[in-house]
C-alpha cells in the first residue's frame, strides 16, 4: 500500500510541469536564472537516484514479504554475515556519493561569483517587511505586504483570497533584465531570509551583518517570494515581490520614483486639512501598526498595548509623537521614525488621536513632526 | 533449578507500595514505565498541539488563531516531541531492557536514574505552565521555533524564555545523568561471557547514543547560558552590537542539533535490530557491521552541522566540507538498512504488530533518508531550507521512523513487562492506520515545500491549499488513531492471554529467559550465558 | 562527569575559539584580522577593485547615517581614506557602535583597516555631524577573481551610560513607557 503511494507520488513528480503559482504542483520549476536552473538540475538527479536505489531495495523488501512468510513455508536460512558483500555495499554507495558531488560542486562554485556585476541593491528585513535601497540611485522605500489585515484572526475573513493572496506587496523591487544585479542582504532586528523561488536565491538577511547573492533575470515578469526563516508574529507575511522590466522600462520607472520622492517631500511642506490626515492616515495605519494594535485599536491584551482610548493616544501629543517616532526601547514597538516621512507621521498620529472614538480633535502637521525629529 | 529459584524470589519479592513506591523508586522497571507514560502523555500533548496547527492551516486564511500563538504551538509542538517524547520514550525502553538484556540485577546508579526520571515533569510543567498563562493572557509561551535562534530569542523573546531556559536545563541535567547511568551499567555490570560483542544490538545503539548525549547536552546547557546572560545580564554573545554574533549562535545550536537528531534514531536503529530477527527466525545480517556502522554514524554526526546552515553566507569552502561529510552519513545508514533487508531475506517472517511497525520503520525512515540525502546537496537545499521539504523530511524520519520503533518496541516487549499479550486484532488497526495516515499527512508536505511554501506560517498562499487540505486530513487520522494504541496499552496492563517467558518463538536474549511478567528484581545473581 | 564539564565549557569556549578561527580565515566579514603597515604593500596598478559603501542603522537608531561616497575604485596596496557622515538629529546625545562586515566574506581578511570609526564607540550631541573617516588597503593578495567588494556600517544605540564593546543592545526588562 505504501509502495503504491510512493510509486504514484514518484510518477506524479515526473509528470508534472513545474508552473509557477499552480495548484498541485508537487516538484521544483526551474525557474529564470542560472541558479535556478543548476539547481532543480542537481535536484533532479539526486532525485532518481534515490527513486532507483529505492526501487531496488524496497522491492527486495516486498518481494522478501512474500517468498519469506512462514505462512508460505519457507524456512529460515542459516546465514548471516558475509564479508564481502559488506564491503561491495560499502563502496558502491561511495562511488555513487561522488558521482552527485561532482556536479554539485560544479553547479555551487557557479553560484559564488560575485564579480562585475552592474548594479547593485541592498536589501534589509524588517519585522515585517523589506526594504530596498538601490544602492547609487537614491532610490529606497520599504514593501508591505499589500493586505495587512490578512495578518490578524478578527480581520482576515475580509481579505480577498485571490492568486497573489499573500504574494503581494504595496511597492515590488523593480530591475531591468539582462542585468547582473548584485544583492547584499542585511536585517534591521531579527534574522530573516529573502527567499524568490523563480531565482533560486535564499539567503538569510542577518542584523548587523552582511551577506551578498546575484541574479540576472533573462525575462521581463512579476516574480514573488516569501521570507524563509521564522522573525516573530508575522513571519508568513512579508512577501517579496520582484518586478523584472525591459531596460527603457526599467529607465522610466527610476526616473518616475525620483519624481515621486521629490513629490512627497514637498507634500511635508504644505499644511493638511483634517480630512486629509484622517484618510491617508487610516492607510499608513492598517499598513504599519494594524498588525500589533490591530485594526479595531484594541491590541492583544499583555501582548501589544491598545490604542483606543489609551493614554498616550488622547493624552500629551509631544508624548505620543515621540512613542511613534523613537519606538519604546526593551518593547517590540519599533522606531517609526527612520521608516516613515514627515507626512505619513503626521497623518497616522492624527488618525490615531481621532479613531475609534479617541475624538481629540488634534490636528498634527508634518512640519510639526520635523520640528520633533 | 529455575521454577525454584522463582518462587524463591516471588515470596521475597517485595514491591513497595502506594505513591512511595513511584516517588522514590531505585527499581530499573518501574522507572522505565515511568518514562514510558511520560512519553506517552506528552505524546498527546504535543500531538493534540499539531492538530491545531494542522486544523489551522486546513484551508488558506485564518480562522482559529492569532499567529503569535500558532508560532507558541509550532515551538512547543517541536519542543515537547523532541524532549518530551521521543527522548524519554527511548530512556524508558532503556531503562526496562538493557539490565535484562546484560544478565544486570539494574542500572549502575539506581537514585541518580531516579533523580533523572524526576525532574522531566518538572522541567515540562514550567513549560506548559507558560502555555496555560498565555492561554489566560498572561503574555506569549516560547514563539521562536524549537531551534530559539538568536537575535529573535535573546532580544525579541518573551518573558517565559527565561523559564524555557531553565527548563532546557533541567531537561538536559535528566539526560546527561541517565546516559551516565547507561554507560556505567553497560560497562560494568555485563554478565560473565558477555564481552562487548556479544552485546545485543538495542544494547550496542544505546551505548553509543549514551557517549553523543554526554558529549552534546552540555553545548546545549552552554548555549542557552549564553542565552541567559544576553538577555539578563548585559552580555553580547549573540549581539552585534557588542560585538558578538547571531550566527554564532546557530553553530553553537547545531553542533549540539546534529548529534541530537542521531540520539533521537540511533535507539531506534536498535529496537529495530532486535524485532527483525526474532520475526525473521533468522540472525541479525552482519552484526559487527551493524556496530561499526552505528559507530560511524556516531563520529559523522560531530562534524555536519552546518548543513542546517547553507543559507547564513557561509564561505563556498564551508559549504563544501559539510556537504561531502553529510553524504558519507549515507553509506553507515545505508548499510544497516542493507543489513536489516537481509536479515528479512530467506527468513521465515510472520507479520504480528511489532513487526509491522519495524518493517514500516525500514520503509518510511528511508523515504526520510533519501530526503536527507536530496537536502545535503548545498545548491539544492538553497530552494529547499525553511519549507515545508525539510518539513517533511524529518517527520519521516522522526514521527514515522523514531516514533514508529517506540510504538513497535511497546508491543514487542510488553507481553515481557505485564504477562499479558496485546490485542493483536487492535494492534494491527493501529498499525495501517498510523501508517496509511502518517503518509498522506506527512507525502504532500514534499509537494508544498518544493512549490514554495514556507515553514512556520500560519497562512499560505492558494495554490498550496489542496495538499495542506490532505495533510490536515491525515492528521487526524493519524492523531485519534493513537487512541487505539492507549486503549490496547491499558488493556494489556490489566489482564488478557498470559505471556510465556519467550513470547515470540523467534525470540533469543537473556531477557527471553526471564519470566513474563519480568519479576521485580531480576538477575539479582548474574546468569551464565550458553 | 568529566566529560560533561568539559564539553560545557566547550560550549563556552567555543566564542573564543570562533573569533580566532574567523580572524585568521576571514570567514565572516570580519576583518582587520592581520594588521600589516601601509608602507609595506606595493601597489598593484594593473588592478582596480571596486569598493562599494554601505550604511544601516539597527532597530531604532535615530541617526541619519550614510557614506560621503556610493563606491570608489582603488588599486590593491594603495591606502585610501574615506568618510561615512552621521548625524545626530534628536535633542539628546546618543552614543553609537558601528559594526562592520566585508562582502564576499572571502575578501574580508584582504581589506584592511588602519584607522575606522568602528573602532571605538562614538558619542554625537543633540544635533550634531559628524564626519566618521576610514582609511584602508585592499591587500594585493586578495583573490584575483574577486574585483568588487561592498563595505557595510550597521550603527547600534548603547544605552546611555554603557561602557564600551559590553552592554548589549536591549534590556528586555527594561520598560520604559
Amino acid at each position: 500500500m505504501r509502495a503504491a503511494i510512493h510509486v504514484a507520488g514518484l510518477l506524479g513528480l515526473m509528470l508534472s510541469s513545474g508552473q509557477a503559482l499552480a495548484a498541485y504542483q508537487m516538484n521544483l520549476s526551474p525557474g529564470v536564472t542560472s541558479f535556478s536552473q543548476g539547481a532543480y538540475d542537481i535536484h533532479t538527479m539526486v532525485l532518481w537516484i534515490c527513486v532507483v536505489i529505492g526501487a531496488v531495495v524496497f522491492g527486495a523488501m516486498i518481494y522478501s514479504i512474500f517468498a519469506h512468510r512462514k505462512s508460505k513455508g519457507a524456512v529460515s536460512a542459516e546465514f548471516h554475515d558475509n564479508t564481502a558483500i559488506e564491503i561491495i555495499w560499502t563502496i558502491i554507495p561511495f562511488l555513487i556519493l561522488i558521482a552527485m558531488a561532482i556536479p554539485a560542486t560544479k553547479v555551487l562554485l557557479a553560484m559564488e561569483d560575485t564579480s562585475n556585476s552592474d548594479m547593485s541593491i541592498k536589501v534589509t528585513g524588517y519585522q515585517w517587511k523589506w526594504h530596498y535601497d538601490y544602492l547609487g540611485e537614491d532610490i529606497n522605500f520599504f514593501s508591505n505586504i499589500s493586505t495587512p489585515d490578512a495578518a490578524n484572526l478578527s480581520t482576515n475573513a475580509s481579505v480577498k483570497k485571490d492568486d497573489t493572496y499573500l504574494l503581494d506587496v504595496d511597492n515590488r523591487m523593480v530591475i531591468p533584465v539582462n542585468t547582473k544585479v548584485r544583492l547584499l542582504f542585511t536585517a534591521n532586528d531579527v534574522i530573516h531570509a529573502w527567499w524568490v523561488p523563480a531565482f533560486g536565491v535564499k539567503k538569510d538577511a542577518i542584523p548587523g551583518y552582511i551577506n551578498e547573492s546575484w541574479i540576472d533575470v533573462p525575462e521581463p515578469g512579476i516574480y514573488r517570494g516569501k521570507c524563509a526563516e521564522l522573525c516573530g508574529k508575522n513571519h508568513g507575511f512579508m512577501p517579496i515581490v520582484v518586478e523584472a522590466k525591459s531596460k527603457e522600462d526599467y529607465a522610466a520607472w527610476v526616473s518616475s520614483q525620483k519624481t515621486a520622492a521629490a513629490e512627497a517631500a514637498a507634500s511635508a511642506e504644505k499644511t493638511w486639512t483634517k480630512a486629509e490626515l484622517m484618510s491617508h492616515g487610516e492607510k499608513v495605519y492598517a499598513t504599519n501598526c494594524g498588525a500589533c494594535h490591530q485594526a479595531n485599536g484594541e491590541g492583544l491584551p499583555n501582548v501589544f498595548p491598545g490604542l483606543k482610548g489609551s493614554a498616550i493616544a488622547v493624552g500629551d501629543i509631544a508624548k505620543h509623537i515621540d512613542v511613534v517616532v523613537n519606538g519604546v526601547s526593551g518593547t517590540a514597538m519599533a522606531a517609526y521614525g527612520p521608516q516613515l516621512n514627515d507626512a505619513d507621521l503626521a497623518a497616522v498620529i492624527t488618525y490615531e488621536r481621532n479613531a475609534w472614538g479617541n475624538d481629540t480633535g488634534d490636528v498634527v502637521q508634518p512640519a510639526d513632526i520635523k520640528a520633533a525629529r | 533449578m529455575s521454577a525454584v529459584i522463582e518462587e524463591h524470589h516471588d515470596h521475597h519479592d517485595h514491591k513497595p507500595s502506594g505513591i512511595g513506591r513511584w516517588l522514590f523508586s531505585t527499581n530499573h522497571k518501574d522507572i522505565g514505565t515511568m518514562y514510558l507514560w511520560f512519553s506517552f502523555v506528552m505524546f498527546f500533548i504535543g500531538g493534540a498541539m499539531a492538530l491545531v496547527i494542522r486544523a489551522e492551516l486546513f484551508q488558506p486564511g485564518l480562522q482559529l488563531v492569532e499567529p503569535e500563538f500558532f508560532n507558541q504551538m509550532t515551538t512547543l509542538h517541536g519542543l515537547i516531541m523532541v524532549f518530551g517524547v521521543i527522548m524519554p520514550g527511548f530512556v524508558g525502553l532503556a531503562n526496562w531492557m538493557v539490565p535484562m538484556m546484560i544478565g544486570a540485577p539494574d542500572m549502575a546508579l539506581p537514585r541518580m536514574n531516579n533523580w533523572s526520571f524526576w525532574l522531566l515533569p518538572g522541567a515540562f510543567g514550567i513549560l506548559i505552565a507558560s502555555l496555560i498563562m498565555s492561554l489566560m493572557g498572561m503574555g506569549s509561551a516560547p514563539n521562536f521555533g524549537w531551534t530559539f535562534y538568536a537575535p529573535l530569542s535573546t532580544t525579541y523573546g518573551p518573558a517565559s524564555t527565561d523559564y524555557f531556559i531553565f527548563s532546557v536545563h533541567l531537561m538536559g541535567i535528566s539526560s546527561i545523568m541517565g546516559a551516565i547511568n547507561i554507560i556505567a551499567t553497560i560497562m560494568n555490570m555485563r554478565a560473565p561471557g558477555m564481552s562487548y560483542m556479544k552485546m545485543p544490538i538495542f544494547v550496542w545503539t544505546w551505548f553509543i547514543t549514551a557517549y553523543l548525549l554526554i558529549a552534546v547536552m552540555p553545548v546545549l546547557a552552554g548555549v542557552v547560558t549564553m542565552m541567559l546572560m544576553d538577555r539578563n545580564f548585559g552580555t553580547s554573545f549573540f549581539n552585534a552590537a557588542g560585538g558578538g554574533d547571531p550566527v554564532m549562535f546557530q553553530h553553537v545550536f547545531w553542533f549540539f542539533g546534529h548529534p541530537e537528531v542521531y540520539i533521537m534514531i540511533l535507539p531506534a536503529f536498535g529496537v529495530v535490530s532486535q524485532i527483525v530477527p526474532t520475526f525473521a527466525r533468522k540472525k541479525i545480517f552482519g552484526y559487527s557491521s551493524m556496530v561499526y556502522a552505528t559507530a560511524s554514524i556516531a563520529f559523522l554526526s560531530f562534524i555536519v552541522w552546518a548543513h542546517h546552515m547553507f543559507t547564513t553566507g557561509m564561505p563556498v569552502a564551508g559549504e563544501l566540507f559539510f556537504m561531502y561529510a553529510t553524504m558519507l552519513i549515507a553509506i553507515p545508514t545505508g548499510v544497516k538498512v542493507f543489513n536489516w533487508v537481509s536479515t528479512m531475506w530467506r527468513g521465515s517472517m510472520t507479520f504480528e504488530t511489532p513487526m509491522l511497525f519495524a518493517i514500516g520503520f525500514i520503509f518510511l525512515f528511508t523515504i526520510g533518508g533519501f530526503t536527507g540525502l536530496m537536502m545535503c546537496i548545498a545548491p539544492a537545499d538553497f530552494q529547499y531550507h525553511d519549507t515545508y521539504f525539510i518539513v517533511a523530511h524529518f517527520h519521516y524520519v522522526l514521527a514515522t521512523g523514531a516514533a514508529f520503533s517506540i510504538m513497535a518496541a511497546v508491543y514487542f516487549w510488553i507481553p515481557k513487562w505485564t504477562g499479558n499479550m496485546y490485542d493483536e486484532k487492535l494492534g494491527k488497526l493501529h498499525f495501517w492506520l498510523t501508517a496509511i495516515g502518517g503518509n498522506i499527512l506527512f507525502f504532500p508536505m514534499h509537494f508544498v515545500g518544493l512549490a514554495g511554501m514556507p515553514r512556520r506560517i500560519p497562512d499560505y498562499s492558494l495554490q498550496f491549499a489542496e495538499f495542506n487540505a490532505m495533510a490536515t486530513v491525515g492528521a487526524f487520522i493519524f492523531g485519534f488513531s493513537q487512541l487505539i494504541f492507549l486503549y490496547n496499552v491499558i488493556k494489556t496492563a490489566r489482564g488478557g492471554e498470559k505471556a510465556t517467558d519467550q513470547v515470540w518463538e523467534g525470540a533469543d536474549g537473556l531477557e527471553w529467559t526471564l519470566p513474563s511478567p519480568a519479576p521485580f528484581h531480576s538477575f539479582t545473581t548474574p546468569p551464565t550465558l550458553k | 562527569m568529566f566529560v560533561v564539564v568539559g564539553m560545557f565549557g566547550f560550549g563556552f569556549a567555543m566564542v573564543p575559539i570562533y573569533d580566532v578561527f574567523c580572524d585568521i580565515t576571514g570567514i565572516n566579514g570580519k576583518t582587520g584580522g592581520k594588521v600589516t603597515l601601509a608602507e609595506n604593500l606595493q601597489v598593484d596598478t594593473s588592478r582596480v577593485i571596486e569598493v562599494e559603501f554601505i550604511a544601516s542603522l539597527n532597530e531604532s537608531m535615530p541617526w541619519e547615517f550614510k557614506p560621503r561616497q556610493h563606491s570608489i575604485k582603488v588599486h590593491p596596496g594603495e591606502p585610501t581614506r574615506i568618510a561615512y557622515v552621521a548625524i545626530n538629529k534628536t535633542d539628546k546625545p546618543i552614543i553609537g557602535q558601528a559594526v562592520p562586515s566585508v562582502s564576499p566574506g572571502r575578501a574580508a581578511e584582504y581589506f584592511q583597516k588602519t584607522e575606522c570609526f568602528c573602532f571605538t564607540e562614538q558619542k554625537l550631541e543633540a544635533g550634531e555631524e559628524k564626519e566618521m573617516p576610514v582609511i584602508f588597503v585592499v591587500d594585493p593578495e586578495l583573490p584575483d577573481d574577486v574585483s568588487q567588494l561592498a563595505l557595510s556600517y550597521t550603527f547600534f544605540i548603547k544605552p546611555s551610560g554603557a561602557s564600551n564593546n559590553t552592554a548589549s543592545l536591549v534590556n528586555n526588562s527594561n520598560q520604559e513607557i
